[in-house]
């Protein structure tokens, strides 16, 4: 069982629905944010090209932030979900330095938060708030060692890339290009 | 033209524009560690040489500095963890892949360590001091007729000390100016050096403080070196290496380096020291201060230059 | 379940038959406030009530969620509801935002000092209603009570609608009309007989090829058109955009037309003129259903693509590759109509044109193209006939804006101001739900009808900017906290939604409806608010239709689904009557032409920007929608300001660096009251300037809004009114940039 993402690019119109749905299913304080979106422009006018992309904690099969963790507090969960246990964190913030995507922030109550992949909702078998919201259905959640889920069939039938793979942390979100 | 901004208000306090999550705490602290391995190395090695009497700042002096220093650095650590009431934490659980686990625990050994070291010099040093209890003199006794097996582990430990402080850093290869294996070396070079000049400081013994400045002298030079094909390393490396590179040269950081750390810190006291090696009348802690606060600047410098570098963006 | 007779007979018969049902008068008990306690739901919901969201115009059903301490949580979607299918948008999702904001109106204030000083009173809703009442009956008895005008975009209208016609004024002006989709509404209607009205009757999930002009989905994003265009590329559709910016939907466009801005009537006519010429309009669908196509022929005989191309910078080979693909989909294709259409005062005949691309391509009335929509008819709670008015708007535009038919918001803001021509002027403003000053063009214009006025009540939830000139303010509760008029907007299947409160009104703040009552008490017009509670009122009209208060408590959306089996009427190319003079489908325009005007659309050379100046063009941004959420906590979170873009060519000659600070300044040297920050950017073309709407708020109460970006409504000074109805066309203003901050007073 391991759960990854994949994010249609293609279908992604940078509405940050994401961004604000997460913020209130999981109580993140105004002024931080778990996801965010990049918007990327390549060319001169009028010969243009634009990728949107949705991003957040990879959750990370090598994740290093897990690794150079001195006590629990960031750990995998059985379904490959990497969460932080808030009453283990002590907030030396090494997590935060290991992480290439700087995917981790400092909550104000003193431990690391990030992207949970809505774990209380998963647990009840529903999608994390953002793949729920998304207007354009472009997020799409699920097992990846399950090769007839939704998630395993896009990424074999369409062309997909991942953030930084040459970092070697193994990352889970598919961005569907 | 390539155009890259994040549009839904990213601002994450300490995390955007870049990270600033370490302030003035950890640089201080792998100050004060890499400071600790200097002086207790040179201590247990001149024990093993046999030469505690020659070099009696070093040897016999300095380690009292030791505990406290440490204890310096644990309240500095301590003041820079964001979930304070937590950090006990940090001593239920020991993880081999975390170099901040290795750190928390080496600094645990190290402190009582280096307490009974430094005390069991006091006979030798404070030769009217009465130690009241029967315990104490006993247990006295028997730690000074270990002295050299104290000083072996106290030389590996000291190493220890002196790199993880730079590899603590190096570990995080997200942060591409600290992804190099010259850290470690580098830091350790840098407390060693720190340690011999502090000795240069305090010695009262003409015959000590030369032969400290031969020894800082030597490190400087090797410190110089790793500096050099740090660059080097990081120039020849990826892209983002590069990046993390050119911070140095022509970056915001440029000035402050080149100046502080390497012109003030290294060149300079390498410079009056070989001049005192040469016999001209140079008050030796000109360059044995300057060797400290380039040691220190250098590790402020170096943990925020690699904050701001990174990977994406 | 099909029926014989014609929709246009239907039209007829259901405008006739309600006015006569007997009052009734059900005796309530106080019981059925307990019907609304919410269900507690298995599962993962604690407990939900159902909403309608308030925060753009599309309406989305959903439910508000409350927590474990009972206070409001979080904002979904309806999974029933067409209109979201079960995801709410950005501004829905942060509208918790609108409910929780501290800078919200709190208590009624009356004007105590100059207008537009901002000195105000504390006053009870007694002296509020009293001080109103008194003033609009002055008015009345003065110079009739036509001249008392309600401009209202707020779900609360209705009620004050009510309440005017029940005064005697007709007068009631959405800025929706004249402001916004106006133009496009008469052109379809003068082609086909209806209107695309709201939310829009586009088949976008099932169409093959969307056509935009200048619609900038994805950026707009009204929720059902933004997930029908992601379905659609599911599907494998193509979008072809013609915009002058690279929008966010050009970037997933097959085809992008990086137009000359002002030149798309050129690019029309020459397609239209390429699928007449190239044969690839649907001659079976032309043929049975459309009228004038000879007309239309000989008028496009020489708008070749050849011709386009001098005029919109477009390549000849492109105007006939994107007519081809067009004609390829065909019937399954939508040309969008648009929304905000009113940009360069020819806005009725270049929608006519549109109108006429989607009958030559047999769009109209088929799978993949325009559906017929149905409603469901809410009556409205029995009450005395309306006193017939002596005179409306339209009296005081003679001869003028003959095909609108509806109310001008500019119209009646104009006809505030005396002049010499008219007898007499609006006097009394009743304002709901609407920043005038950022909606209506030339702000000096709207200020001077308001120093006119002698009264102006503004009915909102924040102190926009409209606040500071009111001489009575009354703080409505967001739409969290009370009921409103049942949903019944016109989609592919009838469905009602209901807006119930998710918490008692914060402060002093109360709801629309029971201001309306209240202030009917006042001007003893009572009769027409018949019920005591809104619940009873509302309880009423919906067992009218077969449901109650208490079962659409429970489900929040209630599909109806539909009376007549014809969603796609033209699909098989049936007989079908047009509601127009010739009963088809009119290419060339005889109700146009009976009015005066052209027939035909014509292209029209429209201003440049001179040397130094660059076109202003505004747009949306996703997480906002006007001004209306530029102080939500959770929206601001998102983006607080606007951004100026600029094109890295004429940064260059400026030396504009990113994120540098300059004020604009427009050709009537009308200066930005804020700074703005620049953006460059090569997604906007050398010869105009990009901005979304809805900051630059000068309002100090505003505090995440206040001075954050600039205003693009204040730098429309000129404006090209469309003659046929009056919209009011702003995108022929130009800007150029001051790099130092301007001295004050200096305007």
């Amino acid at each position: 069982m391991r759960y990854a993402m994949a994010i249609d690019t293609k279908k992604c119109v940078g509405c940050s629905d994401c961004v604000v749905a997460c913020q209130i299913e999981n109580n993140v304080p105004i002024g931080y944010c778990r996801d965010w979106i990049v918007e990327v422009i390549t060319g001169t006018y009028p010969n243009l090209s634009m990728e949107l992309r949705s991003e957040r904690c990879n959750h990370c099969s090598n994740a290093p932030c897990v690794r150079c963790c001195p006590t629990t507090a960031s750990h995998i969960t059985g379904g490959g979900i990497v969460l932080v246990d808030e009453k283990n964190c002590i907030g030396c913030k090494a997590c935060i330095a290991s992480c290439p995507y700087d995917a981790r922030f400092i909550h104000p109550e003193g431990h690391i938060d990030k992207c949970t992949f809505c774990n209380h909702r998963v647990e009840k078998g529903e999608d994390p708030a953002c793949a729920a919201v998304c207007p354009t259905k472009c997020i799409y959640f699920g097992d990846i060692d399950d090769p007839n889920s939704r998630i395993s069939r896009l990424i074999k039938t369409r062309k997909w890339k991942t953030l930084i793979p040459e970092a070697g942390t193994e990352p889970n979100i598919y961005y569907l290009i | 033209m390539i155009e890259e901004l994040i549009i839904s208000g990213r601002n994450n306090p300490e995390i955007d524009p870049h990270l600033h999550i370490w302030g003035w705490e950890i640089p201080l602290y792998l100050f004060i560690g890499g400071l600790v391995a200097g002086i207790l190395f040179f201590s247990a090695l001149y024990t093993i040489l046999g030469k505690e009497n020659k070099y009696i700042t070093a040897v016999k002096w300095l380690p009292i500095s030791t505990p406290i220093l440490i204890g310096i650095g644990l309240l500095a650590l301590l003041f820079d963890l964001s979930h304070v009431l937590y950090s006990w934490q940090l001593f239920t659980n020991i993880r081999w892949e975390s170099p901040m686990s290795w750190g928390a625990w080496t600094l645990l050994i190290m402190t009582p360590l280096s307490a009974i070291w430094a005390v069991s010099w006091f006979p030798d040093i404070f030769p009217k001091l009465d130690f009241k209890y029967d315990w104490l003199k006993i247990g006295l006794k028997r730690v000074i007729s270990i002295r050299i097996y104290l000083a072996w582990s106290l030389i590996v430990l000291s190493v220890v000390l002196g790199i993880y402080t730079g590899i603590l850093l190096s570990a995080f290869n997200a942060r591409p100016f600290w992804n190099t294996a010259i850290m470690g070396p580098l830091f350790l070079t840098s407390g060693l050096s720190a340690g011999a000049a502090t000795t240069i400081i305090f010695s009262k013994n003409h015959a000590e403080k030369l032969n400290f400045a031969k020894i800082d002298l030597g490190l400087i030079i090797i410190e110089l070196f790793f500096i050099i094909h740090l660059f080097m390393g990081h120039l020849a490396g990826t892209q983002v290496h590069i990046e993390a590179a050119k911070l140095f040269l022509g970056g915001p950081y440029t000035t402050s380096f080149w100046i502080f750390v390497v012109v003030l810190g290294l060149a300079i006291p390498a410079f009056l020291e070989a001049l005192e090696l040469r016999k001209y009348k140079i008050p030796s802690f000109i360059s044995a201060v300057l060797v400290i606060l380039g040691g220190l600047i250098l590790r402020f410098i170096v943990v925020d230059a690699g904050q701001a570098s990174r990977w994406l963006y | 379940m099909t029926k014989n007779f014609s929709r246009r007979e239907f039209i007829k018969i259901s405008g006739t038959g309600l006015g006569g049902l007997a009052l009734a008068n059900p005796i309530f008990n106080k019981a059925l406030g307990a019907v609304l306690v919410p269900d507690k739901l298995p599962g993962l919901y604690t407990k939900r009530i159902p909403t309608i969201c308030e925060i753009c115009f599309w309406k989305c059903a959903g439910w508000t969620h409350l927590n474990e301490d009972g206070e409001i949580w979080k904002l979904t979607g309806n999974s029933d509801d067409p209109h979201s299918n079960g995801r709410l948008c950005p501004r829905g999702t942060g509208g918790v935002g609108m409910y929780y904001d501290n800078d919200r109106l709190k208590t009624p204030l009356i004007r105590t000092g100059e207008r537009g000083k901002q000195v105000f009173r504390e006053a009870t809703w007694n002296d509020a209603f009293n001080y109103i009442a008194e003033k609009m009956q002055k008015i009345a008895a003065e110079h009739g009570p036509e001249c008392v005008a309600l401009f209202t975009h707020g779900s609360g209208g209705k009620y004050f609608t009510r309440l005017m016609k029940a005064f005697g004024s007709p007068n009631v002006a959405a800025p929706s009309f004249a402001q916004c989709r106006g133009p496009r509404e008469v052109g379809f209607f003068a082609t086909y007989g209806e209107g695309i009205e709201s939310p829009g009757r586009l088949d976008i999930r099932d169409t093959r090829c969307l056509v935009l002009i200048g619609s900038h989905l994805g950026e707009n994003m009204h929720n059902g058109q933004v997930q029908e265009m992601s379905d659609a590329i599911d599907n494998g559709a193509s979008i072809i955009t013609v915009d002058p910016r690279y929008s966010t939907v050009a970037s997933k466009s097959k085809f992008w037309l990086p137009i000359k801005p002002a030149t798309d009537m050129a690019l029309l006519l020459s397609w239209i003129h390429v699928l007449i010429n190239e044969k690839l309009y649907d001659r079976d669908y032309v043929e049975k259903y459309a009228f004038g196509f000879d007309e239309l022929k000989a008028h496009v005989a020489n708008f070749t693509p050849e011709w386009a191309y001098g005029i919109t910078t477009i390549k000849p080979h492109i105007i006939r590759a994107t007519a081809r693909e067009m004609a390829n989909a065909s019937p399954s294709v939508i040309v969008h109509p648009g929304r905000h259409v009113t940009w360069y005062g020819d806005d009725t005949q270049r929608t006519r044109a549109i109108a006429i691309l989607n009958a030559l391509l047999g769009a109209w009335g088929r799978r993949g193209g325009f559906y017929y929509p149905e409603k469901v008819s809410i009556p409205d709670v029995p009450q005395p006939t309306y006193p017939k008015p002596n005179r409306s708007w339209r009296d005081a535009f003679p001869g003028k804006y003959k095909l609108a038919n509806l109310a001008l918001a500019s119209g009646i803001c104009d006809a505030t101001i005396p002049t010499a021509q008219r007898d007499c002027s609006f006097k009394g403003w009743l304002v709901n739900g609407t920043n005038l000053i950022s909606t209506i063009p030339n702000q000096k214009n709207t200020l001077e009808a308001i120093q006119n006025l002698d009264l102006l009540v503004v009915v909102d939830t924040m102190p926009m900017e409209i606040t500071s000139y009111a001489d009575v303010i009354l703080p409505e509760c967001t739409y969290l906290e009370r009921y409103d008029t049942i949903r019944n907007s016109p989609h592919r299947e009838r469905t009602i939604a209901l807006r119930a409160p998710a918490a008692k009104p914060k402060w002093n703040t109360k709801p629309a409806w029971w201001m309306a009552k209240e202030l009917s008490k006042k001007l003893n017009l009572e009769s027409y608010f018949p019920y005591d509670t809104h619940e009873e009122e509302l309880d009423w009209q919906l067992k009218q239709i077969g449901s109650s208060l208490e079962e659409m408590g429970k489900i929040g959306v209630k599909n109806i689904g539909r009376e007549y089996d014809d969603l796609f009427p033209m699909e098989d190319l049936a007989d079908f009557e047009f509601n127009t003079n010739t009963g088809k489908i009119e290419l060339y325009s005889t109700s146009l032409e009976d009015e005066g005007y052209d027939p035909l659309p014509k292209f029209t050379k429209h201003e440049e920007p001179p040397e130094g100046y660059y076109r202003l063009i505004y747009g949306r941004a996703p997480m906002h929608t006007f001004s209306r959420t530029a102080n939500n906590p959770n929206l601001t979170d998102l983006m607080d300001e606007n951004f100026v873009w600029v094109n890295p060519k004429v940064a260059k000659e400026w030396d504009l660096r990113n994120k540098q600070e300059v004020w604009l300044e427009n050709q009537d040297g009308i200066i930005s009251s804020n700074s703005i920050k620049v953006r460059i950017t090569e997604r906007i073309r050398h010869d105009s300037v990009y901005m979304v709407h809805g900051f630059g708020h000068t309002q100090k109460q505003l505090s995440r809004a206040n001075k954050r970006g600039a205003s693009d409504s204040e730098l429309i000074s000129k404006v090209l009114i469309d003659p046929e109805m009056g919209g009011t066309g702003m995108r022929g203003n130009f800007v150029t940039f001051l790099t130092e901050e301007p001295i004050k007073g200096a305007e």
